[in-house]
């Protein structure tokens, strides 16, 4: 016991704090995109792994279906560059339809659902093709560092206890009813989240036989891009979405 | 005539040994019975004709051969029958080309999709999801089934276990995977623009090694060599996601017998390996690091020495925490003989990875088939004897010490303006193999080139894909309460498996 307590204090403290520090990101770390005067060479669209880019006009990057590999910042001849803003999060599939400039980013909940959800949400996660990236870096909001408890946020081991689900993955066609049979056991009011480029837009596996994407008819509170998406970008769309974070 | 490869070579497709299926089946014998190891072995259409291809590595010698035998008809006798790891790569042969490998004796699919030609209608046109098929069942009055998953208590992915039980005992375990079938291997060669991205998410929590695998299969297609410094960069990445994953291991082991001081202490500090990796390229999971023909980013020196510096501290924090479990006998009583699996039945499944090490086998691809940087020197290859969740512990432990002082003998060599080789186009009718030491095992790549270069196949096989049916078996004639401490012991990947 004494060694656990001596270890305890040599490790220290390592929350960080969250909101309101300042977040360490890497240098190299790829956020919100920046678009410059430039209009896009010729045939960059048809560039993009994943079709982010629009075909023609100004530049639009789909940042739903974007991974942030950043490829572009070459072959776009330095029209788009990646900044290192980790705020991605929004309500609503189109603000993922970027132009430059700010990001229309989440808003909080309303009013009644915030009454219900503001001060404990019980999340249930579903990996439904997710490679495992994007699980781990929610996973990670558990540890000491990021510790997701403070804000009332818990992932839960069952829909029945859950507010809401998080899903991740393309949604592939062997969990498609999975995830209806988990959604649908989530008791009303409920909320869900997509997290990754995959949950989103299907990401790399979009257009593949093997996926489906979330059904239509499951409507998504929050959309959290990246693939994966920082720990700190999934942080700030959930405490956004409670109206935690406002700025 | 037969073609002996070196670790990430080429072929022409001439060059391959072509054999009939008894003589493949005899030779896979042979190989493995002889200390060897069946790399890959799985089908393809050549030339017309679906055709065997087996991977057989000679860890002595590192040689990699590749055999071709060609099927004819709806079948063929099952290489299980004689050599049991076999088992799920014949399962995939059977579920991709519908053909039947006659005597196999537990045939199911793998992923539960469509076969990918009109064969022997192995599995029925019906094709019901992977929870909803049959399942080895016990018989008996007393005797009780746990079905669990797909959909799993944490933040998971999911997979479907089914538990034969008496009492608490488990007698039996089946474990199902599918659920993340994706597609990738059928995608490869039809989308080349994504091709680098499938493989930095086969299995997301081993990017650098799917990635460097499939570097250098192109390097090898195309004869480019990278610089030696990309090299040592890519060894670097592959073993800070050692690092990464180990120690998250060794936290999650912590908490799953319920010592939180080290569950707590590991789950930061693989945050602080993961941000080693971000640090080299922005990411933490190390997208966008690899590159055909090298590394997208340099490690400048002030990268390198702020990277030594975390080394330095991750190093003490970690030895501090998990120096907590070899001391405390309550964790101890717990990892020691639990979910113990033997030498022998670890190399009759084919174990590979630490999996395979906690049971006495010494084998470690950075060893016995090395390439890239590893040429001028692996780390030592580490094996217990014991095969339990202690000995799975303890050699991660060994290993991640292995591997930091790995990284810093690396350094420098990694150090600088990495350059550049450009991959031109693929060697026609070829075949390349790449095998690379992953934090769970050896995963292996081979690839095919038509007559124009184009990849005509692609085939990834994960260590989890050897590594699952060792977790079955580990679990026989132990508590079911046990289960999660022996799963985490293994920490298999799922969407690996599925691709």
């Amino acid at each position: 016991m004494i060694k656990a307590l001596i270890e305890r204090l040599r490790q220290k403290e390592r929350t960080i704090e969250f909101p309101g520090g300042t977040p360490v990101l890497p240098e190299r770390f790829r956020g919100l995109p920046a678009f410059g005067a430039g209009r896009l060479p010729a045939g960059s669209p048809a560039q993009c792994p994943v079709g982010a880019i629009s075909e023609d006009g100004p530049v639009l990057l789909d940042l739903g279906k974007c991974i942030f590999c950043g490829r572009c910042e070459k072959f776009s001849g330095g029209a788009i560059s990646f900044g290192r803003d980790y705020r991605l999060a929004v309500s609503d599939r189109r603000s993922l339809l970027h132009r430059g400039g700010e990001l229309a980013l989440a808003r909080a909940l309303d009013e009644k659902s915030r009454a219900i959800f503001g001060r404990s949400l019980k999340l249930r996660q579903v990996s439904a093709g997710g490679c495992n990236a994007c699980e781990a870096d929610v996973n990670v909001l558990g540890t000491p560092v990021f510790d997701l408890g403070r804000f009332g946020v818990q992932f839960v081991a069952s829909p029945r206890h859950a507010d809401g689900l998080l899903i991740t993955g393309p949604v592939t066609k062997n969990m498609e009813s999975a995830l209806r049979a988990t959604y649908d056991a989530v008791p009303e009011p409920k909320i869900v989240i997509a997290a990754g480029a995959c949950a989103i837009s299907g990401g790399i596996y979009s257009g593949h036989a093997e996926t489906r994407g979330i059904p239509a008819d499951i409507p998504v509170s929050l959309y959290i891009p990246g693939c994966p998406p920082h720990p700190l970008t999934i942080l700030d769309g959930i405490l956004r979405l409670l109206g935690k974070i406002n700025r | 005539m037969s073609a002996m490869l070196k670790n990430s070579g080429a072929a022409a497709l001439s060059e391959i040994e072509r054999l009939s299926v008894e003589s493949l089946r005899g030779r896979i014998g042979t190989s493995v019975w002889g200390g060897g190891v069946l790399l890959s072995l799985f089908a393809l259409p050549l030339e017309g004709v679906l055709h065997l291809c087996a991977v057989l590595g000679d860890r002595k010698k590192s040689d990699i051969e590749l055999l071709l035998a060609p099927v004819e008809g709806t079948g063929y006798p099952a290489i299980t029958a004689s050599v049991h790891q076999a088992h799920l790569f014949e399962r995939e042969i059977a579920e991709q080309y519908d053909i039947r490998p006659e005597g196999h004796p537990w045939l199911k699919p793998v992923r539960f999709h469509e076969p990918y030609r009109k064969g022997a209608g192995v599995f029925g046109a019906e094709r019901p999801g992977p929870a909803v098929w049959d399942y080895f069942r016990m018989k008996g009055e007393e005797i009780h089934e746990v079905a669990v998953g797909p959909v799993h208590a944490g933040i998971i992915e999911p997979g479907h276990f089914r538990f034969q039980c008496h009492g608490e005992n488990v007698y039996h375990l089946e474990i199902q995977l599918g659920f993340q079938h994706r597609g990738i291997e059928r995608a490869i060669p039809a989308n080349p623009a994504r091709r680098l991205f499938y493989m930095e998410t086969a299995a997301g929590d081993t990017t650098a090694a799917h990635a460097t695998a499939y570097c250098r299969i192109a390097e090898a297609l195309s004869d480019c060599r990278p610089s030696p410094r990309a090299e040592a960069a890519r060894a670097i990445a592959l073993e800070l996601e050692r690092l990464a994953n180990h120690t998250g291991d060794m936290g999650a082991l912590a908490g799953d017998v319920g010592y939180l001081p080290t569950m707590s202490f590991c789950g930061r500090i693989r945050g602080d390996f993961l941000n080693m990796t971000a640090l080299l390229c922005g990411s933490r999971f190390g997208r966008g690091l690899l590159e055909e023909g090298g590394t997208r980013f340099d490690i400048t020196p002030a990268i390198a020495a702020e990277l030594s510096r975390r080394l330095d501290a991750a190093q003490a924090d970690v030895a501090g925490a998990v120096g907590l479990l070899w001391k405390n006998p309550s964790v101890l009583a717990r990892f020691e003989g639990t979910g113990v699996v033997s030498a022998e039945t670890a190399a009759e499944l084919g174990l590979v990875g630490p999996a395979a090490r906690a049971c006495g086998l010494k084998i470690d691809a950075r060893a016995d088939f090395p390439s890239g940087h590893y040429l001028t020197g692996a780390p030592e290859t580490v094996a217990l004897e014991t095969g339990d969740v202690y000995a799975r512990a303890m050699v991660r432990w060994l290993e991640m010490q292995q591997s930091l002082d790995f990284i810093r003998r690396t350094l420098p060599a990694a150090q600088g303006d990495s350059g550049f080789c450009r991959c031109g186009a693929f060697k026609p009718e070829s075949a390349a193999v790449c095998v690379e030491e992953g934090w769970r095992g050896e995963l292996c790549h081979v690839a095919f080139t038509d007559k124009g270069g184009k990849l005509s196949h692609y085939k990834i096989t994960d260590p989890s894909f050897k590594n699952w049916t060792g977790l079955a078996l580990a679990l026989r004639g132990q508590q079911i309460s046990d289960f999660p401490l022996c799963n985490k012991s293994f920490n298999l990947s799922y969407c690996g498996v599925d691709l």
